[in-house]
């Protein structure tokens, strides 16, 4: 079976979960290899064979951390040049994104970003995209080179699969462009306790209607009743009531949970990009006019301040 | 020292329309009105900055506003000259149609190198096709750093600086010039053309290119030249219309056993 490439994204060794569902959907169209970089890279060998890597290539140095972007191009390219391989699948991430795009101009081959399914077709994978604030459904393939895709978050459920995740050491070359960028301190996001809002099977969001960065704390509590991650909308986040890395919309981050709770939030297209394919939507809105009604599975009319503290008890009464 | 910008901007459908594909399958241009991105009215202010806080004074910086697209295009490059930028560059022709964002790096390398620059500034990605890929293959194509993502940024001593912020960190990045920028919608709010801007942008040149002029053959960018194909685009069906209900004290406890009707708690 052809081989196919995959980024994996790891903080240390420790794999995120969309390079695992990425694994999954690699399966569908041939072996996935994947290609692990900087720091902790051989950690993350034993979390890639459970899930079907059948072979893992490391590089560590150096220039992974101390530069941006380029030199992780300058390596997949190296992995591609010893595979040969049938694709590249990369997670969507802004960072992964711009290392597909530079990888796919170097190797001559045609780029999409941010599919939401894969599968195998006549002429090469095939990938959904969900385009127009999720409007439109699109599918696109490859016209030249070996395809190069970069895949969403929440696009695939992961499932486990033991491979042999053979460790193989990769030669890499820095290019001349790697060392371009420097970065020249970084600072780690402090830890909400939170999971990703990303990579959350369930997204709590709060919008105007919040009303105050204090108010926040009954979006928080329903939240953290579901184990879920909290969203903002960007009318809440320029008024600076929630930080800008939890913003849900086009300019924000786009998420795709199994279930998306929005409060106080009208659902003007800026959100709805960001939201829409949700698989289950539910509001709470005082007006009920508010188009975010239109997208629901479920609504409720009513002040968020009723609603919302009344839900969240409800969800720990029933969770013992 | 004299400082170049260039700042590459796209003119889009405006996203309150209704967009949608023509039967070619791409961007129907014809049902729905045009702008300038929003996203990249971020990067025309971020050039705007950077001139007034130039070293030596904003006189020796030099902001050319640049587009790929068709006649309408003109329509966003008046709107970056009315915000202050000095002169505009307008790459259209026939044969670009099509074009995927491959072949747009192509194109706006091509240009940025015959217009001359010593910083590319552009927006995030476009609000059309949100793909957020274009800066970095310029900077590929133009073998210059690329500096992306940046909510804020900064031009000194021959070299750019600012802070991406990620997923899991914020860092500090700093290039020296030549160097490819983007910035995020937090860079810091765009500001509105004054009635003075508008007027005097009437009176600002832009320049008209098409492929000739930028050495590129026809099949090397438009539907034809494009790496990508997009094979089919289906109108998502519209969402069975859900339970609606007034809360009359028993909102959040109906809620719940909705939620509960679904196995989410």
């Amino acid at each position: 079976m052809a081989e196919v490439l995959v980024f994996v994204d790891h903080v240390d060794g420790a794999v995120r979960k969309p390079t695992l569902e990425l694994l999954t959907l690699a399966r569908r169209i041939g072996d996935p290899v994947a290609v692990a970089l900087g720091n902790g890279a051989a950690d993350t060998a034993a979390a890639l064979a459970e899930h079907g890597a059948v072979k893992v290539l490391t590089h560590e140095a150096a220039e992974y951390a101390d530069y941006l972007v380029v030199p992780k191009v300058d390596a997949l390219q190296a992995a591609y040049e010893t595979v040969s391989p049938a694709a590249v699948l990369v997670p969507s991430s802004a960072e992964g994104k711009e290392i597909a795009a530079r990888l796919a101009l170097r190797i001559g081959s045609g780029i999409i970003t941010d599919a939401v399914d894969l599968e195998a077709g006549d002429g090469g994978p095939v990938a959904t995209q969900s385009v127009f604030a999720a409007s439109y459904t699109t599918k696109s393939t490859i016209s030249k080179g070996t395809p190069v895709i970069t895949v969403k978050p929440n696009s695939a459920a992961v499932e486990p699969a033991a491979a042999a995740g053979a460790v193989e050491a990769l030669t890499v070359s820095f290019s001349e462009q790697a060392t371009g960028t420097k970065v020249t301190s970084r600072t780690a996001r402090e830890s909400t306790g939170r999971p990703d809002l990303t990579e959350a099977a369930i997204v709590v969001s709060g919008g105007r209607g919040v009303n105050g960065a204090e108010n926040f704390s009954v979006i928080e509590a329903l939240a953290d009743s579901l184990g879920a991650a909290v969203g903002a909308s960007r009318a809440a986040v320029d008024a600076g009531w929630y930080p800008h890395s939890n913003q849900v919309g086009q300019t924000g981050k786009s998420v795709s949970p199994q279930l998306y709770i929005a409060s106080g939030i009208s659902g003007a297209i800026q959100h709805r990009a960001g939201m829409q394919t949700s698989k289950t939507i539910i509001a709470i809105n005082k007006d009920a006019e508010a188009p975010i009604f239109d997208l629901v599975d479920y609504g409720v009319v009513g002040d968020l301040f009723d609603v919302v503290p009344a839900l969240t008890e409800d969800v720990k009464t029933r969770k013992g | 020292m004299s400082l170049r910008i260039v700042v590459t901007v796209k003119y889009v459908p405006d996203a309150t329309g209704d967009r949608g594909f023509a039967d070619d399958l791409t961007l129907d241009r014809d049902d729905v009105d045009g702008l300038l991105s929003e996203l990249d009215e971020y990067a025309v202010e971020q050039a705007l900055q950077i001139s007034e806080n130039y070293e030596g004074d904003a006189d020796d910086v030099e902001i050319t506003v640049l587009t790929v697209g068709p006649e309408d295009a003109k329509d966003a490059l008046r709107k970056a000259l009315s915000m202050g930028a000095d002169k505009a560059i307008h790459v259209e022709d026939d044969d670009l149609h099509g074009t995927d964002a491959i072949g747009t790096s192509l194109v706006l390398a091509k240009a940025i190198e015959k217009a001359g620059y010593d910083l590319v500034v552009s927006g995030m990605a476009s609000t059309d096709g949100t793909a957020g890929i274009v800066p970095a293959l310029v900077a590929e194509r133009l073998g210059v750093p690329q500096v992306t993502l940046l909510s804020e940024v900064a031009v000194a001593d021959g070299k750019v600086s600012g802070r991406r912020d990620g997923d899991t960190a914020s860092e500090q990045l700093e290039a020296s010039l030549p160097a490819v920028v983007s910035v995020t919608d937090q860079s810091g709010e765009a500001r509105y053309p004054s009635f003075k801007g508008i007027m005097a942008a009437k009176k600002k040149p832009v320049e008209a290119w098409d492929l000739s002029d930028l050495d590129i053959e026809a099949e090397e960018v438009g539907l034809e030249g494009a790496w990508t194909k997009v094979a089919s685009a289906d109108e998502r069906p519209a969402r069975t219309a859900g339970t609606i209900v007034k809360d009359e004290g028993e909102g959040g406890k109906q809620l719940a056993e909705f939620l509960a009707g679904q196995k989410f708690i």
